[in-house]
């Protein structure tokens, strides 16, 4: 049996006896990549070697300075720079692009002791919500190879659910952590903004990126982030707010808490099975002594034009860069600098993409600015204002992550309703800049169902406990799917 | 003459930080190129801004000296083009919340003093700098990607190129005072773009303005304005209109060459750098930056008229540079008299250091050593012709007049006993320059004097010379 569908504390137990050795997880990691993920194809790339010398380098390492993180594989979404690895952000655009330095989150790892074993898939440059945006390869989504594992970090969650690494890191802009973590039936963490240093993410939309956690349990999802947390130099939004131990937040204990449930939430646009498993939750936590109360966010009807106003508008601007000069993606066929620019964008980037920037540039232009973007800005102030508000008088609030379940890889277009459903749903928690979390809560035809506990600016440790309550009420974490496993 | 001239300028001051604005790279002038980058200057994928707040001083040091209000809360704009030298395709400056607004400076044309205002002081990144070869490549140096630039728009307050002239002249000196850039327009540390157009004179809303580039001197920006006052005038006159367009001033002509028309403008969309959080600046912090200003010309100017007695004209050339006031200020606190040290220092030192095309700091000169020399030609221990060859010592290899006058034996021989013996000597052997006085040539005398002074290497007292000179010959 694998040893990636162990928990940290687990794994933790196994090395410490000598049970195993890092090499030997290691090793078990990149055996699962070769079993599964020609089917699922989660990884853009393997860096096997590096992985293994840096595992027998910690095997040989001093007991004493071993943390809870120390020799586990870890995967990484490849809009996050590895120094010396290929960071394509899954665009021709800079499909030969080799970073000079690590992110930061990258340096934190492996400072935990963790061990990248690759670089996973996504949507170009995280626009998406599928991974089929992918210019290289489409993940399958390992509950059901013949869905989509959402997006756009979509190879971050199928590695994990998929039993291929326990811990990966994947960013969340709209929901991209929260959304494939629900169709995938793993826990995604999106920080609070400026939780995580964004430096060496590659930008979308700046006010919005967080790099967050997806794994298999709550508790090393906690574990997670409280590596990769804290303030740098080099990230001028990162925040300077203390980082508690998130795991001494997993007390089990929710008595007394009270959860808001927003009306929005559960309302045109999300299907039966979702809202049952939601309900159903609910009154677990209810259970657990929680008091739930129906509450209203009036102004997340808006989220979905603020947050395509903002967002690629920001992109518009951080895209810019890609101009074939210094680096990435040069067209052949440019006989001068004007077409240097055109025609490496046209070529080097895929239609999404471009479909964004011609969207943000116009939010942008002269005539466009006031109605568009100024005004996008002022929606996203009374978006935060409806959130600050019913936190006023609840701790948390609890929703589903996302309208639906994983629906199938090329698919019809989903109906506009539920589109706007999705929208509400998570880019109003970015636009906030608020936490909150993917957990899964039930099944509908074998796929997973996600439930989304948001909560307040830099209150990660509450989410968790939340999170870490319900989780030990219930199975839903148990269950794997069943690819290429056999039995076991 | 039918047409009121109207000039506002745009001035781009490098800051002398010892990194750029955003990241560390070195920002200095003069490396090999692509040596001071940093990866967040090549724009590279997921770099961050970081704000160097010692640019942040200095914008507001000049803000503050210019005599704008500083923002309270200020932000930095992606301002978006593309263009080589521009590796993220856009430049991060200050679009609707500039360090600084609403100042003035003071500026004096022909006697009539004047206030040209100053719209805003603004922070923003300089780009690259692109060589064009004539292979068909062009090469991207981006060393100066990064460095901090303020930019100085003034209102459209200035009437004719002389008034553009001492605007800059005098911006040149508060900014140097300061001490936030070099203000050299030769190394690009400070360029200007002038915008022009005239209008009837009486009449209220302004003519179709053409802004002038490439203005790389003082005088280049004051022969520019005026030959575009004079282009447009010809249009004027003969019916035309102008066109919105920006012009290059042709130093070999002296003319302005079209650039381009500017039909519709460039659309820079700019946005609010999510990258670079607000800037708060509380009182405390403005206080501490206004207290690094050093006093500033005008106030120095009216010291050294008012309490030292200088004529208005000293006051202006010492002034210019903070250098040079500093230099008198510490030569005077040293003991010298103002009007002597004002007198060296307008000339002797002036004409060395244009000679040898220096400046203070790269001569031996000090404060001290000046102060020293003057203070012997006042006590009469050395003349004026000594204290000449004092000074080339002192500004070539330093120290101290006394010590240099002792060394090289050239006290000034006051001593009567001695100077009548070499007077009588020179008297015997100079028989008909003696006859040639007492016949009315009063030349004679210069001529005998010379002798003295040859005799004594220039030593001698001239005064003193010439009195006993007299005396003797009087005698014969």
């Amino acid at each position: 049996m694998t040893l990636m569908k162990k928990t940290a504390a687990e794994l933790q137990a196994l090395l410490h006896n000598r049970e195993v050795s890092v090499k030997e997880v290691t090793e078990d990691s990149f055996k699962q990549i070769a079993k599964l993920d020609g089917q699922v194809k989660a990884f853009l790339a393997l860096t096997e070697e590096e992985a293994l010398a840096k595992a027998e380098a910690l095997d040989n390492s001093s007991q004493d300075s071993r943390g809870p993180l120390f020799g586990l594989p870890i995967g990484i979404k490849d809009n996050i720079v590895t120094k010396g690895t290929a960071t394509t952000c899954a665009s021709k655009m800079l499909e030969n692009f080799v970073p000079v330095y690590d992110a930061t989150a990258v340096e934190k790892v492996n400072e935990a002791g963790m061990v990248s074993v690759g670089k996973l898939n996504m949507d170009e440059f995280a626009m998406g919500s599928t991974t089929e945006r992918s210019a290289f390869q489409t993940t399958h989504n390992p509950w059901n190879l013949d869905c989509v594992p959402g997006g756009s970090s979509g190879g971050s969650a199928a590695a994990v659910a998929a039993g291929e690494v326990p811990f990966s890191l994947g960013t969340d802009t709209g929901g991209s952590v929260r959304q494939p973590a629900a169709f995938c039936g793993v826990v995604g963490m999106k920080p609070t903004y400026g939780r995580v240093s964004r430096s060496g993410l590659v930008a979308f939309a700046s006010s919005l990126d967080q790099i967050g956690p997806i794994t298999r349990t709550v508790e090393d999802n906690a574990l997670l982030l409280n590596a990769i947390s804290g303030i740098d130099h080099r990230d001028s939004s990162s925040s300077p707010q203390q980082v508690p131990d998130f795991k001494s937040a997993l007390t089990g204990d929710i008595k007394g808490l009270r959860i808001a449930v927003p009306k929005e939430y559960l309302g045109e646009g999300i299907t039966e099975d979702v809202k049952d498993k939601v309900r159903a939750s609910l009154k677990v936590l209810e259970s657990l002594g929680a008091s739930i109360e129906e509450v209203t966010l009036p102004h997340s009807k808006y989220a979905s034009p603020t947050y395509y106003a903002i967002a690629t508008a920001e992109a518009s601007s951080n895209l810019a860069r890609f101009d074939g000069i210094r680096y990435g993606y040069r067209s052949e066929n440019a006989g001068n600098l004007e077409e240097v620019y055109t025609r490496s964008r046209a070529e080097g980037f895929g239609t999404e993409v471009k479909k964004r920037i011609l969207y943000g540039t116009y939010a942008l232009s002269a005539d466009h600015h006031e109605e568009l973007y100024v005004k996008a800005m002022k929606v996203r102030t009374l978006i935060a204002q409806d959130f600050a508000s019913v936190f006023e008088n609840h701790d948390v609030i609890v929703g589903p992550t996302s309208a639906t379940t994983a629906y199938e890889i090329g698919g019809v277009a989903q109906n506009q309703l539920t589109l706007y459903a999705n929208d509400i749903l998570t880019v109003s928690v970015n636009l906030a800049g608020i936490p909150a979390i993917s957990i899964p809560c039930g099944f509908s035809n074998g796929l997973p169902v996600g439930l989304q506990i948001i909560g307040k600016h830099f209150d990660e440790a509450l989410i968790y406990r939340v999170a870490h309550a319900f989780e030990q009420a219930t199975d839903f974490h148990k269950s794997t799917p069943s690819l290429g496993e056999g039995t076991n | 003459m039918n047409f009121e001239t109207i000039v506002g300028l745009e001035v781009h001051v490098e800051l002398k930080t010892d990194t750029k604005i955003f990241s560390p790279a070195p920002s200095h002038y003069g490396a090999e190129p692509n040596m001071n980058i940093h990866v967040y200057d090549l724009a590279y994928p997921g770099t961050l801004p970081t704000l160097n707040k010692r640019a942040v001083d200095f914008g507001m040091k000049a803000s503050l000296a210019l005599n704008c209000e500083v923002a309270k809360v200020m932000n930095f704009d992606r301002k978006h083009y593309f263009y080589p030298d521009n590796p993220s395709a856009y430049q991060t400056s200050q679009d609707k919340r500039p360090v600084g607004q609403n100042g003035w400076i003071e500026i004096e044309v022909e006697g009539k003093k004047k206030k040209i205002r100053i719209e805003r002081v603004h922070l923003e990144e300089d780009a690259g700098k692109l060589t064009h070869s004539d292979n068909g490549y062009s090469l991207v140096d981006l060393n100066r990607q990064g460095t901090p630039l303020i930019e100085i728009v003034t209102e459209a307050d200035i009437r004719s190129p002389e008034e553009a002239y001492a605007f800059l002249e005098k911006l040149k000196a508060i900014i140097q005072y300061t001490g936030v850039s070099d203000v050299r327009m030769e190394e690009g540390s400070l360029r200007c773009d002038a915008n022009i157009s005239l209008r009837p004179f009486g009449q209220e809303e302004f003519g179709t303005k053409t802004e002038l580039k490439n203005l790389n001197s003082f005088n280049f920006v004051r022969r520019g304005i005026a030959n575009e006052v004079e282009r447009q005038e010809k249009i004027l006159l003969s019916g035309g209109e102008i066109q919105q367009e920006t012009r290059r001033y042709d130093e070999a002509t002296g003319q302005t060459v079209l650039m381009r028309i500017k039909g519709s403008a460039n659309d820079y969309r700019f946005i609010n750098d999510p990258d670079l959080p607000e800037i708060h600046i509380d009182k405390e912090w403005v206080d501490r930056v206004r207290a690094e200003i050093p006093e500033l010309p005008d106030a120095r100017k009216a010291r050294y008229v008012n309490e030292l007695d200088l004529p208005e004209y000293d006051a202006h050339v010492l002034t210019l540079t903070k250098e040079m006031s500093d230099f008198f200020d510490a030569t005077v606190e040293a003991g010298a008299e103002a009007k002597l040290a004002s007198n060296w220092l307008m000339g002797e030192v002036s004409a060395y250091l244009n000679a040898e095309q220096k400046e203070l700091h790269d001569t031996a000169l000090t404060p001290e050593g000046l102060s020293s020399m003057i203070k012997l030609i006042e006590d009469g221990t050395i003349s004026s012709k000594i204290a000449k060859k004092v000074f080339k010592e002192l500004i070539e290899n330093g120290g101290n007049a006394a010590d240099i006058v002792k060394e090289k034996g050239l006290v000034q021989i006051s001593d009567e006993g001695t100077l009548r013996t070499i007077v009588t000597e020179i008297l015997d052997a100079n028989e008909q320059s003696i006859e040639d006085f007492k016949n009315g040539k009063d030349r004679a005398v210069g001529f005998l004097v010379g002798q003295v002074m040859k005799a004594t290497k220039g030593q001698a007292n001239p005064p003193l010379v010439n009195k006993i000179l007299l005396e003797e010959i009087n005698k014969r």
